[in-house]
C-alpha cells in the first residue's frame, strides 16, 4: 500500500483512534480477567467495563444501564427489530424506508418475505433530496404496527432524518421506535433525553474505535426479548463474554467523539464543503447527490455524469485516494445503489455517483490533492465514453 | 475489491485505440447508459482486412479492458477470422475476468458482431428474439447463445454472462425454462451421455469405485497418498485421504479440484465431495 493513503471513506470504516488504541492495549496480555469472575483479577476488567458503559451512556444522555453491548451495528439492528416483533406477537407491521442500510432493509424484507407475508412491510419513499414525507408517515402508522426502523443518517448521501419528530409521533400512536444511528453518532449531537426512540443502533467501527463491537440502547422499560441466548452478561439482555477490549475502546471513542463534534461540525465541516464546492465547480456535468443541509457534517456524495464510478475508484486509488461508489460495478450487482434509485437519480448520474466521507484526520492539503487530480480523471474517461461525445455533439 | 489481473489493470489505465473512425466501414453500438456500460466500435475495413479498429466505452474498468483487448486482437485480422472471437477469447487475452465480469466481455464479441454485420450491410438475428430480461433488454436467443457457447449451468451464470436477470429478477424462473430447454435440446441432439440420470445408491458406489481404482488412486499414489471411499449420501461423497495425502495442507484442493471434478465427469455432475476422517 502507498505510503500516502488519503482516506476519505469514513463513512465505511474510520481509523482506530490511538488514544483509544492506547486504552484498549492493557486489556490483551495484562488485564485479561473476564469481567464476570469473582476474583479481583476479573473485577478490576469488570469496573473498567462499566467505565466504558458510563462513557458511552453521556454521549447518548441516557443511563448506562440502559445500554448492551453487541457485536456489530447489525446485531443491534437484528436485536432491535426481532425483540419488537417477538414482543408484540400479535402487531403484523413494519415501516421502514426505502433507503435504509441493509442491516435493517434486508432484514425488515425478510421478515415480510420469508414469513409467509405473515408481516406487511411499509417502505416510505423519498423525494430528490433523499427526505422523507412526514404526511406518508403519518399515515402509514396503524394499530397493528409493531415497530418503526428508521435511521438517523444516510451512510451514502449523509442525509439526517427528523428523527426526533418521527420517534415522538410514533410514540403517539404508541409503537416502538428504532433508529439505525451508526453513521450519526459521533458527528452530530444525539440526546436521548430529547429524543423519544426506544431503540438506537451503533457501531465501534464507524467512530474511530475497532470493529466488532456495537451498542444497543434500549429505554427504560421497554419490552425486551434477547437476541443472543445464553449466560447473564449484560443483565440478560445478550449472552457471551463481553468483547472486553473493544468494548473498553468504544468507551474512550465515545468520550473522544463528544470532545470533537464541535471540531466535526467546524472545521471538518469547512473541508467537506471546500471539497464539494472545488468539485462541483471544476467539474461540468456534477450534481450533488443529498439535500445540501439536512446532512451530515462529514459526508459529500457527487455524481460525475456519464461516467462509471468504479473507473473513477480505480483511478483514485492510483493516487492513493480512497472513496467510494453507488455505482453497480462496484458491489457485484447490476444495478446501481437502492439509495440512488429510491431517490430517483437518474441512471445517467446514479453510475457515476461517488462519496467522499471525511474525518477528524483529513487535512487541507488532501482535499486540495484531490481537487488538483480528480478533474482530469473525469474528463479523461469522458474521453472514451461514447455518451460524452454525443452531448457534446 | 475485485481482482483484476495486470493485464485488465494496464489495458484500462492505458486503453489502446481509443477514438471514433470518421467514415468507418462498420459500426457496432451496445449497452446502454443504462444499463451501466456501453460501447461504440468503429472498424476500417480494406479489402476484407480489418486495418483499424477503434472504441469508446462507458463503463467499469473490465469494460475499458475488454474493449481495448478486442481493438489490439482483431486489427490485421481479415473479417472472417474476427468473426471466430468469442467472448472467452477476450476474456483469455486479459488473462481471465472475474466471473461476475463476464459480461463485458460478451459486451465486446457483441459489439463486434454488430460492427461486422452493419459492415456487411445485414440485420442481426439476436436483435430480433422475445426480450426476457426488461431491465437490461436481453433477448432469449442471446441468453441461448451464452448458455450454449460458455455451457452456463446456472441462473447465476446466466446473469453474470449476459445481464439478464441481474435487476429486479422477475425473469428469473423464465431463464431456468430457458436454460432446462437448450440443455435438454443439447442433450438430445448430440446424444452426450446422460448426467442428469438417476442412479441407485450402489450403482452410484460402484461407478465411483471404477473411477477411484482407474485413474484417481494411481495418480495420487505417485505423490506417496491414496483415497478411501468411507461412503456415498445422495449426492455426497464421503472419501477419506490417506498417507501423503491425509498430512498434506493443499489436501482439499486435492479434493475439489482434482477428485471432485474427475467424479463429477466421470460419475455425475451433481457429486460433491466431502473428507471424512
Amino acid at each position: 500500500m502507498a505510503a500516502e493513503v488519503i482516506y476519505m471513506d469514513n463513512n465505511a470504516t474510520t481509523r482506530v483512534a490511538p488514544e483509544v488504541f492506547e486504552e484498549m492495549r492493557p486489556y490483551f496480555c495484562d488485564l485479561y480477567g473476564n469481567p464476570s469472575s469473582m476474583h479481583a483479577f476479573g473485577g478490576q476488567v469488570g469496573r473498567k467495563l462499566a467505565e466504558a458503559r458510563g462513557r458511552v451512556a453521556s454521549l447518548l444522555n441516557v443511563e448506562p444501564d440502559e445500554l448492551v453491548f453487541t457485536s456489530c451495528g447489525t446485531e443491534s439492528d437484528s436485536t432491535a427489530i426481532l425483540s419488537a416483533l417477538e414482543a408484540f406477537p400479535e402487531k403484523r407491521h413494519i415501516i421502514t424506508t426505502r433507503v435504509e442500510h441493509p442491516a435493517v432493509k434486508n432484514l425488515c424484507e425478510r421478515m415480510q418475505s420469508r414469513t409467509g407475508h405473515k408481516y406487511r412491510l411499509t417502505r416510505l419513499s423519498v423525494d430528490r433530496q433523499g427526505m422523507l414525507d412526514l404526511d406518508e408517515y403519518e399515515k402509514a402508522l396503524a394499530d397493528d404496527t409493531a415497530i418503526v426502523s428508521v435511521m438517523w443518517a444516510n451512510n451514502e448521501t449523509g442525509v439526517v432524518f427528523p428523527v426526533e419528530k418521527m420517534a415522538a409521533m410514533a410514540k403517539e400512536h404508541g409503537i416502538l421506535f428504532h433508529t439505525d444511528a451508526v453513521q450519526a453518532v459521533g458527528k452530530i449531537a444525539i440526546d436521548l433525553e430529547k429524543a423519544p426512540v426506544d431503540f438506537l443502533s451503533l457501531s465501534g467501527h464507524k467512530l474511530h474505535a475497532p470493529k466488532g463491537v456495537g451498542v444497543l440502547y434500549v429505554r427504560k422499560g421497554t419490552p425486551y426479548v434477547p437476541f443472543l441466548i445464553g449466560g447473564h452478561q449484560e443483565r440478560g439482555r445478550r449472552g457471551g463474554t463481553e468483547n472486553v477490549a473493544s468494548v473498553i475502546g468504544l468507551g474512550k471513542a465515545c468520550e473522544l467523539a463528544g470532545r470533537m463534534m464541535a471540531e466535526e461540525n467546524t472545521r471538518v465541516k469547512a473541508l467537506r464543503d471546500r471539497l464539494e464546492a472545488g468539485l462541483l465547480a471544476a467539474i461540468p456535468h456534477a450534481i450533488l447527490n443529498g439535500h445540501p443541509d439536512h446532512r451530515l457534517p462529514n459526508t459529500s456524495n457527487i455524481s460525475f455524469e456519464y461516467v462509471e464510478g468504479e473507473a473513477i475508484l480505480l483511478h483514485l486509488d492510483r493516487y492513493g485516494i480512497c472513496a467510494s461508489s453507488g455505482s453497480a460495478c462496484t458491489s457485484g450487482s447490476l444495478e446501481p445503489s437502492h439509495v440512488m434509485r429510491a431517490m430517483g437519480v437518474p441512471f445517467t448520474a446514479a453510475h457515476g455517483s461517488i462519496r467522499f466521507s471525511l474525518s477528524i484526520y483529513n487535512t487541507e492539503k488532501e482535499v486540495d490533492f484531490i481537487l488538483e487530480h480528480l478533474p482530469g480523471i473525469i474528463s479523461n474517461l469522458r474521453e472514451l465514453s461514447p455518451f460524452w461525445q454525443n452531448m457534446n455533439k | 475489491m475485485w481482482e483484476y489481473t495486470d493485464k485488465v489493470k494496464e489495458h484500462f489505465l492505458n486503453p489502446r485505440n481509443v477514438g471514433t473512425i470518421e467514415n468507418a466501414d462498420g459500426t457496432g453500438e451496445v449497452g446502454s447508459l443504462a444499463c451501466g456500460d456501453a460501447l461504440t466500435l468503429t472498424l476500417k475495413i480494406d479489402d476484407e482486412v480489418i486495418t483499424d479498429a477503434r472504441f469508446k466505452t462507458f463503463g467499469c474498468a473490465s469494460a475499458i479492458a475488454s474493449s481495448s483487448a478486442l481493438t489490439e486482437m482483431i486489427k490485421g485480422k481479415t473479417v472472417a477470422e474476427a468473426e471466430k472471437i468469442t467472448n472467452e477469447d477476450i476474456a483469455d487475452f486479459l488473462g481471465g475476468l472475474p466471473k461476475e465480469k463476464m459480461h463485458c466481455s460478451v459486451m465486446g464479441r457483441e459489439a463486434l458482431e454488430a460492427a461486422i454485420a452493419n459492415y456487411r450491410g445485414v440485420v442481426l438475428p439476436m436483435a430480433e428474439g422475445e426480450v426476457v430480461c426488461e431491465c437490461f433488454g436481453v433477448t432469449d436467443l442471446e441468453i441461448i447463445r451464452a448458455i450454449k457457447e460458455s455451457n452456463l449451468r446456472s441462473v447465476e451464470e446466466i446473469t453474470n454472462f449476459t445481464k439478464a436477470g441481474g435487476g429486479c429478477g422477475k425473469c428469473q424462473d423464465r431463464l431456468e425454462e430457458i436454460l432446462r430447454a437448450t440443455h435438454a435440446k443439447s442433450l438430445t441432439q448430440i446424444k452426450a451421455p446422460e448426467k442428469t440420470r438417476r442412479l441407485t445408491n450402489i450403482q452410484k458406489i460402484k461407478l465411483i469405485e471404477d473411477a477411484l481404482e482407474r485413474e484417481i488412486r494411481p495418480a495420487l499414489r505417485k505423490d506417496g497418498g491414496d483415497i478411501e471411499l468411507v461412503d456415498v449420501d445422495g449426492d455426497f461423497v464421503i472419501v477419506s485421504l490417506r498417507g501423503a495425502c491425509g498430512s498434506c495442507k493443499k489436501s482439499q484442493t486435492t479434493l475439489k479440484e482434482y477428485v471432485e471434478k474427475k467424479l463429477r465427469e466421470q460419475v455425475l455432475d451433481t457429486l460433491i465431495v466431502e473428507e471424512g476422517k
